[in-house]
């Protein structure tokens, strides 16, 4: 057992420092100092006796400082930064792409070449050039001059056939490896070459030089400098370089937010609305499913557990298949709903296209889906309120209604006010209801932004980021960062409310 | 404050259930019935049951190969089944530590789990999307569209919760059982595997329907993170029939949603009087 634990361990921390090797030669500080963090654990856990119980905890960490804590902490500053398209690489990332930059200089030396393949499909392409006549080999990228006279050479017709066992492609099979003909960029005594057309290879210069220095960048064929400016390479005209790169930015993000008045007014329409939806849902919810709940736990109702399951399949349907559902019943010109309204009523409701009607269909689709949670919630509640309350009441001579206003609902209350804080946050963030009903829409008219008439917060963020036009990553963060904001307020109000925090102190 | 009611009463609370049952019951019935109905169009639900019966739908949904549906739904079971297994055992082996050892940091941490969790972890999607994003690079098999990556999200964001759920229901076991075991030799995981295991059970398979009812039902992470069609889960794969082409024809979409909904459905009902008590502790939905 105890080998088996150091076998395991030795191979584990061996892949970890191979890996650490190559994230340090990355320079990518964050991933390797997370695997140090993970492997000194894992060793420490498994090693010492004091550290027996993170054998049991480790497991469970793992994930959990993996795909929360460091995303919580990265979404934090990101939302610092400008990341999004555009920006969306480390400034590394975007110098090595400038100085993968090649171009065609006027009168270059041209080549022709023959490729030649051995049975394992390993190239090998051998160049002639048009200028000096001379003849090169490509060896693992490296062009390296070759007589034509190589015993290596095999002839046939005139021509080079086979060069040690690899035999030279047709036309016809070049053309299935044009794809890789072209990735290649061959080096030559520093220049670069490479395939212009199906004919010849070319050489190339280099486009851009940067100095790590001055922290500039040069086109090579054109002589402009350019220098990052905000996560872009400018030159002193103005001119832009793409793709940009990410950089801090300070609070620019919510400066935006409040400061752009075309961001300003749409923000604020949907930020009022998410706390109106929020507290719109918990409330009829909670009120339906008291109301049934009052009825249900009636003892002299008959077939109540039947009526009781009956109810609750709404919550049982998984949300996403009952919303689109929904969305389908709803169709203002083919959903049955404006059709039983136009038969009975004689007239249809524009559910989707008008704000109002659609804020209304939000509120009711999301009653159908929320009052049974209550109803259950309520009954547990309702049942753990002692009969005795309410003889005495019946003895002091209160009617049903007093008994209700005086026992039942201020007794619910206490027990049921953490889960209606609860369900407020849920539905703060209740993402699939509106994304899948409505999308946000209808769209405000006039404003510069995502934000449609029914978006909350969450998907406001989510449109910002994955949305179609174009992905603004640092500004969503910063939103979901006040969602953060907003969600641990309720909490710790709730928290306060049930002061679970300090019982669980006398517990632990 | 419940008495004998006159028969009036009655009846008028009778129905006043029945018309609330209808509305529950109706959008199922209606879908239902769109699903058996030929003319594949919302129009064609408004009969209940339908002139021109057919089962068309179910089979389409199966032989297209534009629309795996089958593929889909297989997806979602993988990765909702292995996300909640790893969960459940993650988190029992967590909350055992947390039960039963004492050691420095317990109480901070158990307090820190609790905050930290407070916080949806699906507000910070664009965090986890570049995260993966990022780690595709290195390591492919768990970077964006992919499922393992998928899973490794649920399982950080069910794991803290449910330990917390778990080691309350571990607090409930009185420790002579595993002391006994461990005076007749047995090693202290040996007790957690074949003593504790055991009896939690119930709980295990409470946590295990919940979670798996929750990933199955999530729309918004792989919405985010599966980009390729035959990597979508179902409710992902769901939203593409009431879009596009098929945003007029009805019918498919009704027969996906019965049978993606109704396995659900069937659990949830059958197991409501277990899985309440683990609802009304905190987990909320809808």
């Amino acid at each position: 057992m105890f080998l088996l634990k150091i076998f395991f361990l030795s191979v584990v921390d061996a892949l970890g420092i191979w890996a650490g090797v190559g994230f340090l030669f990355a320079e990518n500080w964050t991933v390797l100092i997370g695997l140090i963090i993970g492997l000194l654990a894992l060793n420490f856990a498994l090693l010492s006796r004091r550290a027996y119980p993170l054998r049991y905890l480790l497991p469970a960490l793992f994930p959990f400082f993996l795909m929360v804590v460091y995303p919580i902490l990265y979404n934090m500053s990101l939302s610092f930064t400008n990341c999004g398209t555009g920006h969306r690489l480390s400034k590394e990332e975007v110098i090595a792409h400038f100085e993968n930059q090649y171009y065609l200089p006027e009168g270059s030396e041209r080549y022709t070449y023959q490729t030649f393949r051995n049975p394992e499909g390993n190239l090998i392409l051998l160049l002639t050039s048009q200028t000096t006549g001379k003849s090169y080999l490509s060896r693992e990228n490296v062009l390296e001059a070759v007589e034509m006279g190589y015993p290596r050479f095999i002839y046939e017709a005139g021509e080079v056939s086979q060069i040690n066992g690899y035999r030279r492609l047709s036309r016809g099979e070049l053309f299935q490896i044009l794809g890789e003909l072209q990735q290649l960029s061959l080096k030559r005594d520093g220049e670069t070459i490479r395939l212009v057309s199906l004919n010849e290879f070319r050489t190339y210069k280099p486009q851009y030089r940067y100095d790590r220095k001055e922290e500039t960048l040069t086109d090579l064929q054109t002589g402009i400098i350019y220098t990052p400016v905000e996560g872009t390479f400018a030159s002193v005209e103005g001119e832009t370089l793409q793709p940009g790169f990410t950089v801090p930015i300070g609070f620019q993000n919510f400066f935006e937010i409040i400061k752009n008045p075309q961001i300003t007014r749409p923000f604020f329409r949907v930020f009022s609305w998410t706390f109106l939806y929020a507290f719109l849902c918990v409330v009829t919810a909670f009120t339906l499913g008291l109301a049934l709940a009052m009825f249900l736990n009636d003892p002299y109702l008959k077939i109540r557990y039947f009526y009781r399951t009956i109810l609750i399949v709404p919550y049982a349907i998984p949300a996403f298949i009952s919303i689109l559902m929904w969305g389908g019943m709803l169709n203002t010109d083919f959903g049955i709903v404006n059709y039983l309204l136009q038969n009975l009523f004689a007239f249809k409701i524009p559910w989707f296209q008008h704000p109002i009607w659609a804020k209304v269909a939000l509120v009711l689709v999301n009653l159908w889906l929320g009052y049974p949670y209550m109803m259950i919630v309520c009954l547990g509640a309702l049942q753990s309120i002692p009969r005795e309350l309410y003889e005495a009441a019946r003895i002091d001579g209160a009617n049903s209604w007093h008994q209700f206003k005086e026992i039942t609902f201020p007794l619910l209350l206490i027990s049921i006010a953490p889960l209606l804080i609860g369900s407020f946050a849920f539905n703060f963030n209740n993402f699939n209801v509106i994304y899948l009903l409505t999308q946000g829409r209808p769209p405000i008219p006039g404003a510069q932004t995502l934000a449609g008439a029914t978006d909350i917060l969450v998907t406001y963020t989510y449109k910002l980021a994955f949305g179609t036009s174009g992905a603004r990553y640092g500004f969503a963060a910063a939103i979901s960062l006040i969602i953060f904001v907003i969600i641990g307020t309720i909490s710790a109000v709730n928290f306060r409310f049930t002061r679970r925090l300090e019982q669980m102190g006398e517990e632990l | 404050m419940y008495s004998q009611h006159t028969f009036l009463e009655k009846s008028f609370r009778h129905l006043l259930i029945w018309i609330m049952i209808a509305i529950a019951l109706f959008p199922v019935i209606w879908i239902f019935s769109v699903s058996l109905n030929a003319a594949d169009t919302l129009f064609g639900g408004y009969r209940l049951i339908p002139k021109n019966f057919t089962t068309s739908h179910y089979q389409e949904l199966f032989s297209v190969p534009r629309h795996p549906f089958g593929l889909w739904l297989w997806n979602s079971i993988k990765v909702s089944g292995t996300a909640s297994v790893l969960t459940v055992f993650l988190a029992a082996l967590a909350a055992y530590a947390l039960s039963r050892f004492r050691f420095r940091g317990r109480r901070t941490g158990l307090i820190a789990l609790l905050l930290i969790q407070m916080f949806p972890q699906m507000l910070a999607m664009v965090a986890i999307y570049l995260f993966l994003l990022n780690i595709g690079r290195y390591i492919s098999w768990l970077g964006l569209n992919t499922h393992a990556g998928l899973i490794m999200v649920y399982l950080g964001g069910a794991v803290g919760f449910n330990t917390w759920l778990m080691k309350g229901y571990f607090d409930t076991i009185p420790h002579e059982l595993e002391e006994s075991a461990m005076i007749d030799g047995a090693t202290r995981f040996q007790t957690f595997l074949w003593i504790i295991f055991p009896l939690v059970r119930p709980i295990l398979a409470v946590i295990f329907i919940l979670s798996f009812i929750g990933t199955y039902g999530d729309f918004l992470l792989p919405s985010i993170l599966l980009t390729g069609t035959e990597k979508y889960t179902f409710a992902v794969g769901l939203r593409l029939f009431t879009m596009g082409p098929y945003a007029t024809r009805w019918g498919i979409f009704a027969a996906a949603s019965i049978l993606g909904a109704f396995p659900i459905m069937v659990i949830f009902l059958s197991l409501q009087r277990f899985l309440v008590s683990g609802l009304t502790r905190g987990a909320v939905k809808g």
